[in-house]
């Protein structure tokens, strides 16, 4: 079956192409793009203005909770929410229960998400067994099962020693280590970020001086063992600037930066709503400075990746006083609505740039297919509506959990539809789209 | 959350607290708490009385929800209610289902469908009472939430140091200790600099909270220059176990540095006020001598503390809105 998305505009910088074209769909994969193309017996869908058509959008870091914490989120609620969201494909993070460190985990979560059949799923293996910190993973086991990158996230990877042998170890398979960059003894039992607003609300405070310790630290490793090291959700500006000086360096250094760390601060833990806990999260909200400074990375390209640490909790377990709720918020649905209103419309990114970030970048990062729409890949296409007017209601999230502290929020900037190999599995209603 | 000093302006007194509960000082009003200070001067002379009791609170229930142990506070606010004729109880966490796991929202919406008028909570966790205070409709006073506020032991501390000097406006007030844990640093922080004090807060480096200077006080680590002059000294319980978070090498050490001797008062004011809202570390905080001393009105901020919490209740029970659907 073809399709001929026709008429939009399309934005595909990895084939350096912003400008209205049309795209055909053979089956699951991209067949052409280019002006004018035949219809030649393909189903025309006319592209409206205003719409723009994508490589798939990529989240490289989410949480689906499968095995073990199905009451969080399942594989096939998580890729809904994904695909809702406007994400074709989701890397997710080993700390499911157990921990995703052998291949028969590996397996059962490829399995769930075959059954789903939403978006892609790329499993993320532990760097250590059980996520412990002291005996490398089977990696090779997780590599041949389907794993497309180590990390401990939830914890950084507990020694440099053991990020060394990971690095060299994981590098010899060509996958990138990410790291949950925190010091552990700097965070203690840290709540919120420390600065100003934890003073006030009497919080233990996370200084961002503890992930960027962990950021210089992976870089060194990075340099020594020339492997690939990945900055999972960077939220301080001294992460920035390691980040920055890594890569000046030459360092094989790669940050993604979460939707609610260039949006938020640390101002929302107290008002409107004091100690609400889906302000807390880790890395925590951080001050103004921090927050301008994720910005400032993401619009002079030291930021590689729009990530959303998709993590969903269970109401019951947010219900609870501040310093005793899991961190977390859910993000999947809320990230292109944010980044579109508050990266694009601000002026400060143009579109080619934000498809670098959602979709470009963590493909390469992961060494996944998709990040383009070049002839003969998977017809994974996210088409968004910038000018959408977007109202975020939680009680209407697919995610299973609706911990989010975007609820009410006005943005402008939406999905439109979302397709992956060729299949729509999202339509907005709210768009007219028709025949897709 | 207002973090600068604010003078005390000339609007007229307020004459009833219209809020359904007591979570902090941070949400007061200067008339706010001027109205609580001035009612618990009336409050502390029903206490004088041999008959201590009147019947402002008849027929009201006030549950005591204590998650963390108080002997001070706790048998503080129980006087208080009794002497206001409330129906009080105390729940004891360790005989509680608590101890079977039952979440803070579950214990509080069982204890709501009992209909109590009012929740005194003390909680370990900073901002316990915000949280209760957003599933129940009873009133919630706060007794300590975890390091955030302490508000009743701020005006009790205020109502001591007015009954002293006769205002609070002018003063300098020195709060030396672990301030970076306390409840009562910043609940005091925060009533002191509105009514119009100079605040200054010492302590080392490590036990000093991030930007404090935002609150418009004067941080130091110079206890000298923190008392200088002072007419108020507060005290802040140090805890033995900060010595594990590497927060001060030793107690003698903090002692030698921190502790307030009689050598050391001599740089403040003459009529110095030494406070300390307990329990207290001799030795450590503070010399036995100090505390014994002339200048220590320590048992006075205890005899107080009833009053001011009696004022609490009852005008939080006749304000409030919430009273009006009953």
């Amino acid at each position: 079956m073809k399709r001929l998305l026709k008429g939009g505009r399309v934005v595909d910088p990895a084939n350096r192409i912003d400008g209205i074209h049309d795209v055909l769909i053979d089956g699951d994969r991209i067949a052409r793009v280019g002006r004018d193309l035949p219809v030649d017996g393909a189903t025309v869908v006319e592209i409206p203005d205003g719409l723009i058509v994508c490589p798939g959008f990529i989240d490289m870091h989410v949480h689906l909770r499968e095995p073990g914490q199905e009451h969080k989120e399942t594989v096939a609620t998580g890729t809904a929410s994904a695909v809702a969201g406007g994400f074709t494909a989701v890397a997710c993070m080993p700390n499911t229960t157990p921990v995703n460190d052998g291949a028969n985990v590996t397996a059962y979560i490829l399995a769930r998400a075959a059954e789903a059949n939403l978006a892609r799923v790329y499993p993320i293996g532990a760097v250590s067994r059980g996520s412990k910190g002291e005996l490398l993973a089977d990696i090779a086991d997780l590599k041949k099962a389907g794993c497309v990158a180590i990390t401990d996230d939830g914890h950084p990877v507990s020694t440099a020693l053991l990020l060394r042998r990971a690095l060299e170890y994981a590098g010899m398979f060509g996958m990138v280590v990410i790291e949950h960059c925190e010091d552990q003894t700097l965070k203690g039992d840290g709540v919120a970020h420390e600065g100003f607003h934890a003073s006030s609300l009497g919080l233990r405070g996370i200084p961002g001086a503890a992930e960027a310790l962990h950021v210089e630290r992976g870089a060194l490793m990075s340099e020594l063992t020339g492997s690939a090291f990945h900055v999972a959700h960077m939220s301080a500006r001294s992460s920035l600037r390691s980040a920055r000086k890594a890569k000046e360096a030459g360092i094989r250094l790669t940050c993604e930066v979460c939707p609610h760390h260039f949006t938020l601060t640390d101002a929302l833990l107290g008002a409107p709503i004091p100690y609400d806990t889906n302000t807390k999260m880790n890395p925590p909200l951080r001050e103004e400075a921090d927050r301008d400074a994720m910005l400032a990375g993401i619009a002079d390209g030291t930021v590689d990746a729009i990530a959303t640490d998709h993590a969903p909790h269970h109401y019951d377990e947010k219900k609870v006083e501040f310093d005793r709720a899991p961190f977390g918020i859910v993000g999947l649905e809320t990230a292109v609505s944010l980044s579109l209103d508050r990266l694009i419309h601000t002026g400060l990114i143009r579109l080619p740039r934000l498809v670098e970030l959602l979709s470009v970048n963590p493909a390469r990062i992961l060494g996944v297919a998709g990040g383009s729409l070049s002839e003969g890949a998977p017809a994974d296409v996210t088409i968004i509506a910038p000018d959408l007017e977007v109202r975020i209601d939680a009680s209407r999230l697919r995610s299973k959990s609706k911990n989010t502290p975007f609820d009410g929020w006005e943005l402008r900037g939406g999905v439109a539809a979302t397709l992956v190999g060729g299949r729509t599995l999202f339509r907005n209603e709210g768009v007219r789209l028709n025949s897709l | 959350m207002s973090a600068q000093v604010t003078q005390v302006d000339e609007t007229p007194a307020v004459t009833a607290l219209r809020r359904k509960d007591l979570l902090g000082i941070a949400d007061l009003s200067p008339q706010e708490i001027s109205l609580i200070l001035d009612t618990a001067e009336a409050m502390k002379e029903v206490g004088s009385r041999p008959i201590k009791k009147v019947p402002a609170l008849r027929g009201k229930t006030v549950i005591n929800l204590f998650y963390e142990a108080s002997t001070r506070t706790r048998t503080s606010f129980e006087i208080a209610e009794k002497r206001l004729s409330a129906d009080t109880l105390n729940i004891a966490v360790a005989s509680s289902s608590v101890t079977k796991g039952e979440t803070l929202a579950d214990t509080a919406a069982n204890l709501e469908a009992m209909n109590p008028d009012m929740i005194v909570l003390r909680h370990s966790s900073s901002g316990a009472c915000h949280f209760l205070s957003r599933v129940c409709k009873s009133a919630i006073i706060n007794a300590g939430d975890g390091m955030h506020e302490h508000p009743t032991q701020a005006l009790l501390d205020a109502f001591t140091i007015r009954e002293r000097k006769g205002q609070l406006a002018g003063l300098k007030v020195a709060i030396i200790g672990d301030l970076l844990h306390s409840r009562v640093l910043r609940s005091n922080i925060y009533l002191l600099t509105k009514m119009g004090a100079n605040v200054w807060v010492c302590g080392p480096p490590t036990l000093i909270p991030t930007e404090v200077a935002r609150f418009g006080v004067h941080p130091t680590s110079d206890v000298d220059a923190a008392v200088r002059d002072a007419d108020v000294v507060m005290l802040l319980r140090i805890q033995l176990e900060r010595m594990e978070g590497a927060y001060f090498p030793s107690l003698r050490e903090y002692f030698n540095v921190f502790g307030m001797t009689e050598a050391r008062l001599k740089g403040a004011k003459p009529d110095v006020m030494i406070m300390h809202p307990g329990p207290m570390n001799r030795g450590v905080e503070i010399a036995s001598e100090v505390a014994d001393g002339p200048y220590s009105v320590i048992l006075d901020q205890v005899a107080n503390g009833v009053a001011v919490r009696m004022a609490v209740l009852y005008l939080l029970a006749g304000g409030a809105e919430h009273e009006e659907a009953a």
